[in-house]
């Protein structure tokens, strides 16, 4: 196909336009990361909420914050699944491509579907970003894009025609081309552009030139999509549907964030977050600084280590401590996990897992951490392990982390990742009457007093806030003795110790829910799986289903103990498949529970898997 | 009822109030033992409930301390006491939360916790147990073991240049800086009295010695027969004096130093320098004097602690946004309804 470039002044009368529906749409903005291309997903993606379609999202941000502009490591892309069916991936390939730039272009059209539209900016292929992106000649151009539907706007010129009366220089107004942009999908896919406008206003009202600026721009993307010739179909994606009920947009570190305070304050305990900042978790610590009227303390600590001990000074105070970081930084509080572990104090540590070892990917995404977690310190150190699976479930998994570590006086782990910590959904939101309650019983009571008696059901040991008369004792990292708590060397005691800690943390099966089993009860081939690749395989498996086969899935979300109803799901079926971000972890641990002969699917490229790999792998799986 | 009413309304304490039910297990003649003498002699008379005091410690030796004091106590791990203590008294101003750490602990492995708690101003009491040693791992050479120590980790000496406790403290703006030795009983007293009232960080070494594997490493100043002319009582307002005779006084030289003189030999009383707690700079120069070794109180000065700016930046939040509606929360930015 001929690609066709528009000049500025060809908007001539508008056509008529033909519209037509679409079930879901996958598009990707693409751009240098000063091109705003986060911010414009996102409003977009607010846009596609407000429609009514169900939507999943991903960021993909460069590893370096400010990579030379114009360069392959300075690309910065956002990518939105938006449909009228169920979403639950941000979508394997992009239908469209918003290109501001040649390396964007670079980076990004290899995943384009064969067809698809790519939108580009005239203005950004210029000859110095062609050589910064390694083109020879320009691919909008040399005909080695034939396969895609080309779509060359002057999206910098148009922005600049645009704002000329306003008098801003060259480079701030140029900035506003994200909103052209924008605009222009908007028109596009039927977007509403209202709540982008009421949006502008509020984000930039310190500097109404910009609410003025932006506002235009947006407006004339939208216009040149009506009146544009190069357009001469407009989209239309049916609200999707959806459960009844008031919603948001939550990244997964936003609903992890809510689930912690709702959690604190549900229990009537103040909520402290010791914290060391790194990628992907950094943004737990930044909504829970906002929470200071809530009573909510955080404590951005030297290290690492510090972080976890203050959250756990803090547990010893009588609130609840919470500790947020991603596998490098997990690895140097291990030491005071298991502390917590043998003082047997409420304490949340969240993993927002991220790729590799050592630095490895710090902005990609991997689910490597699961051996971390459940056997990553010395010693017989067993404590509950919980995974999230969606971003609006790190809601739901991080109440359940403060629930359980009270409740059972233990360090729980929670673990997250890249994918879910940025990724959006929209979020049915609760009514915080309704969640459930969180009992809390300090002790008070000095006759029959002992550190280490433990409730008969929990196994718990009773928690005695400092500065309660009479129960003054002491709690330390020597092992204990049996309900005295005094130091114990006892080799006997020591068996009965481990063997009780372990009890305790085995007893937490006792809440977790009955295992639900996606599609039939028992059949040839199961798929199960934990964290953020929920979406994938629930696609992947429908896609499957879609044509007449049978395949289950069962996601985990209980991780250390395993559900107790597991075995017996497993061995119903006669082919388990376990799709994971790592070498096969949790492969590992159900071949080892439950000595089935469960089969591995492993990705290890920093990216989630693709709901068609996933479809595949239980094709060929069915087919034997 | 308010901290007030119950201090007003509780029995007077005793020293045997703060002694556990433990038995004491170090060595017989270390040094610790006096330490704990003190502290458990002071805590009665401070005026607080038994069950507001909280002794946090890393490990070695010295961080067995809180199992012998009858109150709240945590036992940690290595180094890490001060970062537990900081979450504690970060969420409960309202106890007197007390740090016990030995030379390797506070100032090896848990050195980045003890500057950066010092920094802070977070209103923790710090015992720093010096003995120059690695005392529970049977005798190493610690990060204030002098150049040159012979030990078995060490066989032909240490070649690493050591800290100076008060100095580091000093580096890092401690609001309070204080030297005591174990065997000074009553001074020990005082300046436990003293960390007890400071706002902030109080930050204490102690020296003490371990007569296991490094005895006497402190005799020349606990030593009836010389202390007094090796050591140097640092009192606020009063001339630096020292000296059997109490002829010998420190003067800052026209080099700008602090200089030994003795008194009558060209020198008189007020060329001396009197000490003042809150002159940094010469607590700075105080700090690297050697002979005499001062003790006392280096630096005392008053600024916020970090646990009372924090408590005011939630009242003013609260004040300002009111108390959190977490429902309210839930439904913050853009939502919509799906019917
Ligand atoms: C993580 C860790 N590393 C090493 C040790 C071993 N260790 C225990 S105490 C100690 C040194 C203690 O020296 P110091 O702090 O001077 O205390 P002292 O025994 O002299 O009072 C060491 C190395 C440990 N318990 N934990
Ligand atoms: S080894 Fe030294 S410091 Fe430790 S208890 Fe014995 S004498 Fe005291
Ligand atoms: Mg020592």
């Amino acid at each position: 196909m001929e690609p066709m470039t528009v000049e500025t002044q060809t908007v001539g009368t508008a056509p008529t336009k033909r519209r037509e529906q679409r079930e879901s749409v996958v598009i990707r903005f693409a751009g240098d990361s000063g091109d705003g291309m986060q911010l414009t997903g996102m409003q977009f993606t607010t846009e596609s909420a407000l429609a009514g379609n169900d939507i999943g999202t991903l960021p993909d941000f460069p590893a370096e914050i400010r990579a030379p502009a114009g360069t392959l490591a300075g690309v910065s892309g956002f990518q939105l699944n938006f449909s009228s069916l169920e979403v639950y991936t941000p979508g394997d390939n992009p239908d469209v491509l918003v290109a501001m730039n040649p390396a964007a272009l670079k980076v990004n059209i290899g995943d384009l579907m064969p067809g698809g539209i790519l939108l580009a900016d005239q203005d950004g292929f210029d000859a110095g970003n062609l050589k910064k992106a390694g083109y020879a000649t320009n691919p909008l151009e040399d005909g080695s894009l034939a396969k895609y539907q080309i779509i060359v706007v002057d999206m910098t010129g148009m922005t600049l025609k645009a704002l000329e009366d306003l008098k801003l220089s060259n480079k701030v107004a140029s900035r506003c081309k994200n909103f052209f942009a924008l605009g222009l999908c908007s028109w596009v896919y039927s977007r509403p552009i209202e709540p982008t406008l009421n949006w502008i206003q509020d984000k930039f009202k310190k500097t109404p030139e910009l609410v003025e600026a932006n506002s235009l721009v947006l407006k004339t993307g939208y216009h040149f999509g009506e009146t544009t010739e190069l357009f001469a179909v407009q989209y239309e994606v049916k609200p999707a549907r959806i459960a009844p009920g008031k919603y948001r947009n939550v990244t997964g570190n936003t609903a992890l964030a809510l689930g912690l305070l709702a959690a604190a304050n549900k229990a009537g305990l103040p909520l402290f977050l010791g914290s060391y900042p790194i990628t992907p978790a950094t943004d737990i610590l930044h909504e829970l600084a906002q929470y200071k009227n809530f009573g909510v303390y955080t404590f951005q600590a030297e290290d690492e280590i510090a972080g976890v001990c203050s959250a756990l000074g803090a547990s010893f105070g009588g609130g609840i401590g919470v500790t947020t970081s991603s596998g490098p930084g997990i690895a140097l509080k291990q030491e005071a996990i298991n502390l917590a572990v043998m003082v047997e104090l409420p304490l949340v540590i969240c993993n927002i897992q991220r790729g590799g070892p050592s630095t490895g990917l710090p902005t990609k995404t991997e689910q490597a951490d699961l051996y971390q977690a459940i056997f990553g310190r010395n010693s017989d150190s067993s404590l509950p392990v919980l995974a999230a699976a969606t971003p609006g479930d790190c809601f739901n998994m991080a109440y359940e982390a403060v629930r359980i570590a009270i409740k059972y006086m233990t360090p729980v782990i929670l673990l997250s990742d890249g994918y879910l910590a940025n990724g959006a959904e929209p979020w049915l939101i609760p009514k915080f009457e309704n969640l459930p309650p969180i009992p809390v019983q300090f002790r008070t009571e000095a006759e029959g007093f002992f550190p280490y008696l433990r409730d008969p059901e929990t196994l718990a040991r009773p928690w005695v806030k400092p500065g309660t008369p009479g129960l003054e004792h002491r709690i330390g990292g020597i092992e204990k003795e049996d309900v005295t708590g005094n130091i114990s060397y006892s080799p006997a005691n020591h068996e009965l110790m481990t063997r009780a800690r372990a009890r305790k943390v085995a007893a937490v099966a006792q809440d977790i829910p009955p295992t639900t089993i996606r599609g039939d009860q028992a059949g040839d081939l199961v798929v199960v799986g934990w964290g953020s690749t929920y979406g994938s395989i629930s696609a992947g498996v429908d896609e499957v289903r879609a044509r007449g086969k049978t395949v289950s899935q069962v996601h985990l979300r209980y991780l250390n103990p395993l559900p107790p109803d597991l075995g017996g799901i497993l061995r119903r079926f006669k082919t388990i498949l376990v799709p994971e971000m790592n070498m096969g972890q949790l492969l590992t641990i159900l071949r080892a529970t439950y000595l089935v002969d469960a089969v591995g699917m492993n990705k290890i490229q920093g990216q989630p898997f693709k709901v068609s790999e996933i479809a595949a792998k239980i094709l060929r799986l069915l087919e034997g | 009822m308010s901290d007030a009413a119950v201090a007003t309304a509780a029995p007077k304490l005793t020293r045997k109030d703060f002694v556990s039910d433990q038995d004491v297990r170090w060595c017989p003649g270390c040094g610790d033992y006096s330490i704990l003498a003190q502290v458990q002699k002071v805590m009665p008379e401070l005026g607080l409930p038994r069950e507001k005091f909280v002794f946090i410690s890393g490990i070695g030796c010295s961080s067995r301390f809180p199992y012998y004091m009858n109150t709240y106590g945590f036992h940690t791990i290595h180094g890490r006491a001060p970062a537990v203590a900081t979450g504690l008294k970060i969420s409960r101003p309202d106890l007197s939360v007390w740090v016990v750490t030995g030379d390797g602990d506070g100032l090896s492995i848990g050195g980045n916790h003890l500057i950066h708690a010092l920094r802070r101003n977070v209103g923790l009491k710090i015992l720093l147990f010096n003995n120059r040693i690695y005392g529970l791992t049977k005798g190493q050479y610690s990060p204030t073991s002098e150049l040159g120590k012979v030990t078995k980790s060490t066989p032909l000496g240490s070649v690493d240049y050591p800290f100076n406790p008060i100095a580091v403290a000093m580096g890092v703006d401690a609001t309070f800086v204080a030297r005591s030795v174990d065997v000074e009983a009553k001074h020990l007293q005082d300046i436990l009295r003293r960390a007890y009232e400071h706002q902030g960080s109080a930050f204490i070494e102690i020296l003490q010695n371990c007569n296991i594997f490094n005895d006497g490493v402190w005799d020349s100043l606990s030593d009836k027969a010389t202390k007094a002319d090796t050591v140097l009582l640092l009192e606020h307002g009063r001339p630096l004096i020292f000296g059997k005779n109490r002829d010998k006084g420190i003067t800052l030289g026209s080099d700008r130093r602090l200089q030994v003189v003795t008194l009558g030999n060209g020198a008189s009383e007020e060329d001396i320098l009197v000490h003042d707690e809150t002159n940094r700079p010469l607590a700075y120069m105080l700090a690297h004097l050697e002979h005499p070794t001062p003790i006392g109180v280096f630096h005392a000065t008053a600024r916020l602690a970090y646990e009372e700016a924090m408590g005011k930046q939630l009242e003013a939040a609260r004040q300002k946004l009111g108390p959190g509606d977490v429902n309210a929360l839930f439904n913050r930015g853009e939502t919509w309804i799906v019917e």
